[in-house]
């Protein structure tokens, strides 16, 4: 099941608060190069996973390899290699951002030379080098996410955990993060990406897993996880001339059709199969296709019927 | 570079003490409550007890001195940043607990000496002639080192409430000086104060700071200094221990 090209391999993660399994025996593995979204409900476990697998806290159960170390058994050469944007903002206020850049460059072992030179760099691209010099105290929240990434990304890290990373933000602040995240991901950075925005994951995860109530429900890549859900598709076809309804619905792979305006809604068990036979139809009809839209299911919908409390 | 070597890890503990005296140590309030406290004591007491001489007062003072310094600020530390979450950020960055206890040491250390040498500075200054200068000096780092640790130790309850913790360690750290021969000298104590007495490190101290400023004491140096030592070694041992222990109960 697991390669050596998986970057995080989570081996029946468990963690209990008092009585509540917070994180029931998960398993998971993320693979090298990657964007691995982790989406989930409120209170579904997804950052007490996230600080298991960043050694923040122990598991009771099972364990994580991460970057080929066991999380639990050495834990420095693990942390070593990634960077963490957790949860909650948690920069040195009392610092300036300069300050807590330079103390994450010294506790991972940077020379100060390639410390200033990777600081100046990474407030660059997130614009805050003007106010580099600021105690982080008097940071917007957007300034403050930025800052954190930017601490995160200070060792340059191989791999990436972001709990949320864009949850409170305005449209700039979360674009530029995006766009960051995108151009590292092209660069080669795995990363692990905790978050609400369904918008967010579909455009930018390769696989998606989603947990619920502690346990993973569903671990794919986002198209397949909306084509999985729906098994009956959505069509939107109008043609140029009237066509008979019986026709329509009578067409292989079709299962029904209703006309709504000028165009017709129809619904299919296969597709592929469906869109082939409304090709065939209008060439045999000599009627024009006009539109032809396919209705898919969103990461929402989704999302939605797999976290609903009734699914298996 | 072994990231979890010994040496990396002691250059990232440095890291962690650069951090905590830029944000904790040097304040206005921090610095003046440091000097001023000792002070105070030290005033109330000269009023006191005349008939001491001012040789024992000021040996107090330097043993009071160090040990308030040395254990103010520390204890506190985890709570406050628990509370702030950027403990999460350590727990995620590649160093040890042992190293981030190791840190916390090293900077209320030098806050404890760097305050300590004033106070010694006023004893130079009020008349009194230093005997034993280097005696003083190893003194004053060994102490220093046992009583950061003790700092650390009042730490350990899992607590991110800093005023539980200031409590508490207020709790423990009067009673220990009134056993230490400061403010009585250990050869008027009775026999049950000298076995309490000889339980604390700061007696140790004080007493090498008596010895360092008047020539007399009650233990011999070796004594006092392999006591500190002992001291300053199952202190460290036990706070680094404990402190990984409990450092996931404060997430
Ligand atoms: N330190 C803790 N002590 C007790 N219970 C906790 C603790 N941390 C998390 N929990 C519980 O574990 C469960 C999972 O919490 P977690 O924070 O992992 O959820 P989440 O998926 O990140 O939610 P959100 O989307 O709101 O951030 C919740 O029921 C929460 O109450
Ligand atoms: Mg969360």
């Amino acid at each position: 099941m697991y390669t050596v090209s998986d970057v995080i391999q989570a081996l029946d993660l468990t963690k209990t608060f008092g009585k509540h399994t917070a994180v029931d025996h998960i398993s998971f593995s993320v693979r090298e190069g990657e964007i691995f979204g982790f989406l989930g409900p409120n209170g579904a476990g997804k950052t007490t996973t996230t600080r298991m697998l960043t050694g923040v806290i122990p598991p009771n159960e099972g364990t994580a390899l991460v970057l080929g170390f066991d999380i639990c058994r050495s834990p420095v050469l693990a942390k070593q290699g990634f960077g963490v944007v957790p949860e909650t903002s948690n920069a040195y206020t009392d610092l300036t951002a300069w300050q807590n850049l330079m103390l994450m460059g010294d506790l991972y072992g940077i020379p100060r030379g390639r410390s200033v030179d990777r600081a100046s760099e990474l407030l660059r691209v997130l614009g805050l080098l003007e106010r580099k010099d600021q105690k982080v105290q008097a940071y917007s929240k957007g300034m403050k996410q930025r800052l954190i990434l930017a601490m995160a990304l200070l060792h340059e890290p191989g791999l990436l955990f972001l709990d949320e990373p864009t949850s409170g933000l305005d449209v700039q602040s979360t674009q530029m993060i995006l766009s960051l995240l995108r151009d590292l991901n092209q660069a080669g950075t795995t990363i692990f990406l905790t978050t609400h925005n369904m918008e967010e994951a579909n455009r930018l995860c390769h696989r998606v897993g989603i947990i619920r109530a502690g346990k993973i429900v569903a671990l794919d890549a986002p198209e397949k996880l909306k084509v999985a859900i729906d098994r009956v598709h959505r069509l939107e076809v109008s043609f140029d001339r009237e066509v008979p309804a019986d026709a329509l619905a009578g067409l292989d792979g079709v299962l029904s059709a209703n006309r709504t305006g000028d165009k017709w809604q129809i619904t299919a068990e296969n597709r592929d199969a469906a869109i082939r036979s409304l090709v065939t139809f209008s060439r045999e009809h000599n009627a024009t296709i006009v539109t032809l839209n396919t209705l898919a299911p969103s990461l929402d919908d989704a999302f939605l019927r797999l976290t609903r409390e009734d699914h298996p | 570079m072994n990231p979890a070597g010994y040496s990396e890890q002691v250059r990232r503990a440095w890291a962690i003490a650069k951090k905590d005296i830029r944000i904790y140590y040097i304040k206005g309030p921090v610095l003046i409550f440091g000097i001023f406290m000792p002070v105070f004591l030290f005033l109330a007491f000269l009023m006191g007890s005349r008939q001491l001489p001012l040789a024992f007062l000021v040996s107090g003072l330097v043993g009071m001195t160090l040990f308030f310094t040395a254990t103010a600020v520390s204890p506190a530390i985890f709570p406050w940043e628990g509370q702030a979450k950027t403990l999460e950020r350590l727990a995620s960055c590649p160093i040890m607990v042992e190293a981030i206890v190791l840190g916390d040491m090293i900077a209320s250390t030098l806050f404890g000496i760097g305050i300590t040498l004033i106070t010694v500075v006023i004893g130079l200054a009020l008349g009194l002639s230093l005997i034993h200068g280097i005696t003083l000096l190893a003194a004053i780092l060994l102490a220093a080192c046992c009583f950061s640790a003790i700092g650390m130790l009042l730490a350990v309850p899992p607590t991110n409430v800093p005023s539980n913790i200031m409590m508490l360690s207020s709790l423990l750290k009067f009673p220990l000086v009134f056993i230490s021969g400061i403010f009585v000298p250990l050869e008027q104590m009775p026999p049950w104060g000298l076995a309490l007495a000889f339980c604390s490190p700061l007696t140790y101290f004080a007493d090498l700071v008596r010895y360092s400023f008047t020539g007399s004491h009650f233990f011999a140096v070796w004594v006092d200094i392999a006591a500190l030592g002992f001291f300053m070694v199952i202190f460290t041992a036990g706070t680094m221990y404990l402190h990984k222990r409990t450092m996931p109960k404060r997430m």
